[in-house]
């Protein structure tokens, strides 16, 4: 058993009880508790302001909590400054010290413990993030990557309970950014730490955590693994900030068996009871756009399945697929992402097509919400 | 002609520079020369006969070296002291919202507006109205007032442009705070911290105007002393000491340019 795993196994998870943080009138974080299992890839996703990462500070001990209580590893650290906790962060832009060289840099923690010696762990630390001959330059000779790996490296060699990573991926170009969470990802597997992660993009969040929580105006929206989230959301901000989501308003008009019936604008529609997050009589139908299956108007549809007559308004090839805008007869814009596979020449803007989706793969949800919650485009 | 014209388009640049450097240099040079000088009578402005005396000898003129130990004395003392002081209204002041930091930010500002001689008068009259005895104090708690406010206005510059997340993240690496400032922030704020201590040390220094209305009757500082022989005919040694000033300077700059270039190409 390596230290890293010992350390882990003493207890990473974090506990978050009623915490809550407000700034004078301005509620930040609205009261929350949140369990972060131990050696678990935890992602805090939303949009900049949602108190993401308010919540990741009270962790580490840089902003207090307002109310609520803290635990690590089943000690209560809300008291605790944060030089005393078990927790280290990737601060957003690595917040490296400057005027320190990468050695020193990955030293800090060490030596401020009193470590002697501490010329071996570094090393291998470097090694581990293959930074071995830049230990005697300074983080400005470094490229944005490279700075990123030493900031993993300066709080990983601390073995922490709980690795808390701040947007760490926010500065680094498309490219490097995919290769980092894959690298990440390793990392994390390979030393069995606890990852809190926050960040705004949520492809980030998919590809690298366990568990995400979807964070909105302070609140936890819905806390799931990746692909429960994505296939049934529990709110319209969940389904349109994670992934892209057609919603349609439907009146519930009765059942039938395991079903819901539904009418959206003249139209009948059904969906499983089992994926209707509310009893409200009027709904929104959610479907995702790749879910979706676009016809001529003059092909038949199978019978069982949910289908939209509609004209197309918009097509754009993307590569591994073509995304269409269809307006229904019902007035109501979807999009379609089609596979490149088999593509009908008829289907063109201006052309009459049949959408049809399998009704197990839609969603229902309270209309009560506001339908573009987290498109990006809601009325503020 | 049109080569010329050419060639001097292509070079103005440098051109430009060297004249400003002769400006600069120019004075300095002069006196140089002239502190290897044998004036004949009292006045050391014509050229004479080149002659070493003057260096062999620098303490040869009565009075000149005490002169020049006190304010040796009084900027060192005064750099530390408004160095300190500075340091940590700069930080106050970066750092922390309180009641009369606004107040506090404008009356640092006043000492290098105002006009020197106000200043020394009224610096003056209060020490008069308290009793305090001109001397070596006054001079000094003149000096470290109107020094503080070239440290403070150095060091907040560099506090206000630091990453206050640096800070965070000593914090999350176990530093205490202690450590955290000494270890993080005080190297960080080093270079405003030393350019602040080096402008007091000049400019306390080379003060006259405040110094004269402080001063007490033995104390009687380096510029006060020129002044002073400069009605008289300024001895050789003035150039000497002015001269070996000047180098000083020269050397320590270069220095510090190398160091910093080497750090930079070894780093």
């Amino acid at each position: 058993m390596t230290d890293q795993q010992r350390d882990a196994a003493a207890g990473g998870d974090v506990r978050l009880t009623g915490i809550g943080k407000t700034y004078g009138s301005f509620t930040a974080v609205h009261p929350l508790d949140l369990t972060v299992p131990q050696g678990s890839f935890f992602a805090l996703l939303g949009a900049s302001g949602c108190g993401k990462t308010t919540t990741l500070r009270m962790i580490a001990g840089l902003e207090e909590p307002t109310s609520g209580t803290v635990l690590i590893g089943g000690q209560d650290v809300t008291a605790l400054p944060p030089y005393k906790r078990p927790v280290n962060t990737v601060f957003q832009s690595y917040a490296l010290f400057p005027h320190l060289d990468i050695f020193e840099n990955v030293a800090f923690g060490l030596r401020r413990r009193g470590k002697k010696d501490v010329k071996k762990q570094v090393e291998d630390m470097l090694e581990l993030v293959e930074l071995g001959q830049y230990a005697r330059r300074k983080p400005h000779q470094l490229s944005g990557g490279q700075q990123q790996r030493v900031a993993v490296a300066r709080a990983l060699i601390n073995h922490p309970q709980v690795l808390l990573l701040d947007e760490p991926l926010g500065a680094l170009d498309l490219k490097l950014r995919r290769q980092m969470q894959l690298e990440l990802k390793r990392i994390q597997t390979e030393v069995g730490i606890t990852f809190v992660h926050v960040t705004h993009d949520q492809e980030e969040a998919m590809t690298m955590a366990d568990t995400i929580a979807v964070m909105n105006g302070g609140r936890v929206e819905q806390l799931g693994a990746p692909a429960d989230l994505y296939e049934n959301p529990a709110t319209t901000f969940v389904a349109n900030f994670l992934g892209q989501s057609n919603l349609l308003p439907a009146e519930v008009t009765g059942t039938a068996g395991e079903d819901l019936l539904l009418s959206a604008a003249g139209t009948r529609l059904t969906v499983p009871k089992a994926r209707c997050a509310t009893d409200a009589k009027r709904v929104h139908l959610g479907v995702r756009p790749e879910k979706i299956t676009i016809t001529h108007v003059t092909e038949e549809v199978a019978e069982g399945r949910n289908a939209l007559v509609g004209t197309v308004l918009d097509s754009s090839f993307i590569g591994v697929s073509t995304q269409y805008v269809v307006r229904t007869d019902g007035g109501q814009e979807v999009t379609v992402f089609e596979q490149n596979m088999e593509r009908d020449a008829r289907i063109v803007p201006g052309a009459g097509v049949r959408l049809h989706w399998n009704p197990a793969h839609s969603f229902a949800l309270d209309a009560s919400q506001a339908i573009d919650a987290g498109t990006g485009e809601e009325a503020a | 002609m049109s080569r010329i014209l050419k060639w001097v388009r292509a070079h103005l640049v440098v051109l430009a520079g060297l004249l400003a450097l002769a400006y600069l240099v120019l004075p300095n040079l002069v006196v140089l020369a002239f502190s290897f000088n044998k004036p004949v009578g009292k006045f050391n402005y014509e050229w004479n006969e080149f002659s070493t005396d003057a260096w062999t000898n620098p303490c040869g003129v009565a009075d000149m070296c005490q002169s020049l130990s006190l304010s040796l004395q009084i900027a060192v003392l005064a750099t530390i002291g408004a160095t300190v002081l500075g340091t940590m209204v700069a930080f106050a002041l970066a750092r922390y919202r309180f009641r009369g930091r606004s107040a506090t930010t404008a009356m640092i500002f006043l000492p290098m507006a105002m006009p020197e001689v106000v200043m020394a008068a009224s610096l003056g009259t209060l020490f008069l109205n308290m009793r305090i005895p001109f001397g070596f104090t006054t001079i000094l708690i003149a000096h470290i007032m109107f020094c503080l406010s070239f440290v403070v206005t150095a060091v907040k510059a560099r506090v206000m442009s630091m990453d206050p997340r640096l800070e965070q993240a000593a914090q999350d690496l176990y530093a205490t705070p202690v450590q955290t400032f000494l270890r993080v922030t005080l190297p960080l704020a080093a270079p405003g911290i030393a350019a602040g201590a080096l402008l007091s040390f000049a400019l306390s220094f080379d003060d006259f105007i405040i110094t004269q209305f402080n001063s007490g009757p033995t104390t009687v500082t380096f510029p006060m002393f020129v002044w002073g022989a400069s009605q008289r005919g300024i001895p050789v040694q003035v150039n000497v000491i002015g001269t070996a000033m000047f180098l000083a300077a020269v050397v320590l700059t270069v220095a510090g340019q190398w160091l910093g270039n080497r750090r930079k190409a070894t780093a």
